[in-house]
């Protein structure tokens, strides 16, 4: 009786250590840095700071032909929904020159087969799916990329 | 003639009684519900008050909640009398009078869901403009001087508007401003939007 206790005692010591180095190496991100940082699995790594919308500037250089333009401008509390465009109340044909926006292009007209519209194609309804706005953060990963001449002067 | 005899003649002439009585019992339930002396008046003048109703609070209020006008850097708010009900006294009675309906709504139940409330929402809106566009957005500019309007802290895109048609007087805050503390009916429609 015992000899079994004692056995038993030491097994449960035993399976207890297993499960303990099990949880290390499960928690363990093996030295790798990823965006989280080097921060362990189970360690929840604190915030960055807020990043700020940069206020109103001059619209950006664009990269390549076919780029959607950056938003040079805040957006905060703009709404786009089945009741509302705010973007359209000033990059829309109708009020792109008393406001100073840019009008939106033709291509924003166009239905994916090709055919223009009399007004925007559903699939340029939601702007931000493919405009956004730039905070003062540094890039995630740097980035080499050069415009070809052709664009490098262009605002 | 007498000022009673006319009142009395007026009130006993069915037409002229129907308004009359309207008028009264408006006149009463605004004296009621919104207040018709200075205490009652301030009472009635909370956010507190106007989130009483729940026709306010579960609409209105909680998208108010998400705008620059509840929480901002500098902790300065606008409650709900700030923007809809006037400060000077006459302005106040008069559109106090006209909140007599609102109790009248909650009775019937004129936006007691939020369905009902959206369905609403597009006429209760379009009043609210007019009365701002009458006014000249006075509400506004009881905080908003355009005359401090510091253009260099201001966007390019704010000066572009105010330092023009704002400053010309062609438009107010609130021809430009829709919006500003609650969601959006459907604009089809409305001027200057898409
Ligand atoms: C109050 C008017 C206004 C509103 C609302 C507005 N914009 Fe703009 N936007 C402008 C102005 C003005 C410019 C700058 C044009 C210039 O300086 O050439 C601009 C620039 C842009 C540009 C850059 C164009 C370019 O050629 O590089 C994009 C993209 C853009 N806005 C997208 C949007 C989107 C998306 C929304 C809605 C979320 C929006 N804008 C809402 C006024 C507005
Ligand atoms: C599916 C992606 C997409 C959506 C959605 C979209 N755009 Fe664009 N936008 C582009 C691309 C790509 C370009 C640049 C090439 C072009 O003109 O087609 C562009 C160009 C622009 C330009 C610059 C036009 C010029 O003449 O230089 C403006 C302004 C603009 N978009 C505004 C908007 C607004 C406002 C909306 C919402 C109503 C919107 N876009 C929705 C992809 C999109
Ligand atoms: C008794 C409940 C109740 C209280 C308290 C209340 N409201 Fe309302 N409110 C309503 C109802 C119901 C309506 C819809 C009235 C209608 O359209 O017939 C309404 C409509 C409105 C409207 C639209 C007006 C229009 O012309 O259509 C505004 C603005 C408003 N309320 C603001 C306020 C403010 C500000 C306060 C606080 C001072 C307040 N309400 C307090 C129930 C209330
Ligand atoms: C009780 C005072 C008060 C009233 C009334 C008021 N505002 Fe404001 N408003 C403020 C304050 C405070 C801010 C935020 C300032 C800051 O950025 O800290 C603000 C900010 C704004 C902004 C800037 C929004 C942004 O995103 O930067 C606009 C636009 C605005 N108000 C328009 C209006 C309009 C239109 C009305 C009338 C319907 C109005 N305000 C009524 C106090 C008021
Ligand atoms: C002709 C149109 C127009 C009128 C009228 C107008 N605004 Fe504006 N206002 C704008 C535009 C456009 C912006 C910048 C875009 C945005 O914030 O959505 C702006 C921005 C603002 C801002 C933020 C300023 C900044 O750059 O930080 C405030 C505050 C403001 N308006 C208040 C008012 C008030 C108060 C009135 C009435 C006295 C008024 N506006 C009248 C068009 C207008
Ligand atoms: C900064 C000013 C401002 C503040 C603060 C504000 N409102 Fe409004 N309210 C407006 C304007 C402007 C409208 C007209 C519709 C629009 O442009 O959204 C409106 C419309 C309404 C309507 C009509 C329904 C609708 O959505 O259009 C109701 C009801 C209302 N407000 C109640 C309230 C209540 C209750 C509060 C406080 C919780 C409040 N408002 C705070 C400016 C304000």
């Amino acid at each position: 009786m015992k000899k079994i206790m004692i056995v038993l005692i030491a097994m449960s010591i035993a399976t207890g250590a297993v499960a303990q180095t099990k949880a290390e190496i499960m928690v363990n991100n093996g030295g790798v840095e990823s965006l989280r940082g080097s921060a362990e699995l189970d360690v929840t790594r604190s915030a960055d700071k807020h990043k700020r919308v940069l206020k109103d500037r001059e619209p950006l250089q664009r990269n390549y032909v076919h780029q959607p333009p950056i938003i040079p401008h805040q957006v905060r509390g703009y709404k786009v929904n089945l009741n509302v465009n705010k973007c359209l109340s000033c990059h829309g044909w109708k009020y792109a020159r008393e406001t100073g926006a840019t009008k939106i292009s033709p291509t924003h007209f166009e239905t994916r087969e090709g055919m223009t519209l009399s007004d925007v194609s559903p699939r340029r309804y939601f702007c931000q799916q493919c405009h956004v706005p730039q905070v003062d953060g540094r890039p995630l990963v740097e980035n080499d990329f050069k415009a070809v001449d052709s664009l490098s002067q262009y605002k | 003639m007498n000022i009673l005899k006319k009142l009395w003649l007026t009130l006993s002439t069915p037409s002229k009684a129907g308004v009359g009585l309207v008028l009264a019992l408006g006149f009463v339930g605004g004296v009621v519900f919104w207040g018709g002396f200075n205490t009652t008046l301030s009472l009635t003048n909370t956010e507190e008050f106007c989130t009483g109703c729940h026709e306010m609070a579960d609409n209105v209020y909680q998208e108010y909640r998400e705008t620059i006008h509840y929480s901002n850097r500098s902790g300065v708010r606008a409650t709900c009398p700030d923007c809809h009900v006037p400060k000077d006294w006459t302005h106040k009675i008069i559109r106090k009078i006209a909140a007599s309906k609102e109790v009248w709504g909650m009775l019937t139940g004129i936006i007691d869901t939020r369905e009902k409330f959206v369905d609403h929402r597009k006429s209760m809106a379009m009043r609210e403009w007019k009365r701002m566009k009458d006014n000249d957005s006075r509400e506004c500019r009881n905080c908003h001087n355009f005359e401090y309007m510091d253009f260099s802290e201001q966007g390019s895109r704010s000066v572009k508007m105010h330092s023009t048609a704002l400053a010309s007087g062609e438009k107010t805050c609130i021809d430009c401003h829709k919006g500003i503390a609650h969601e959006l009916p459907d604009m089809k429609g409305v001027e200057g939007w898409h």
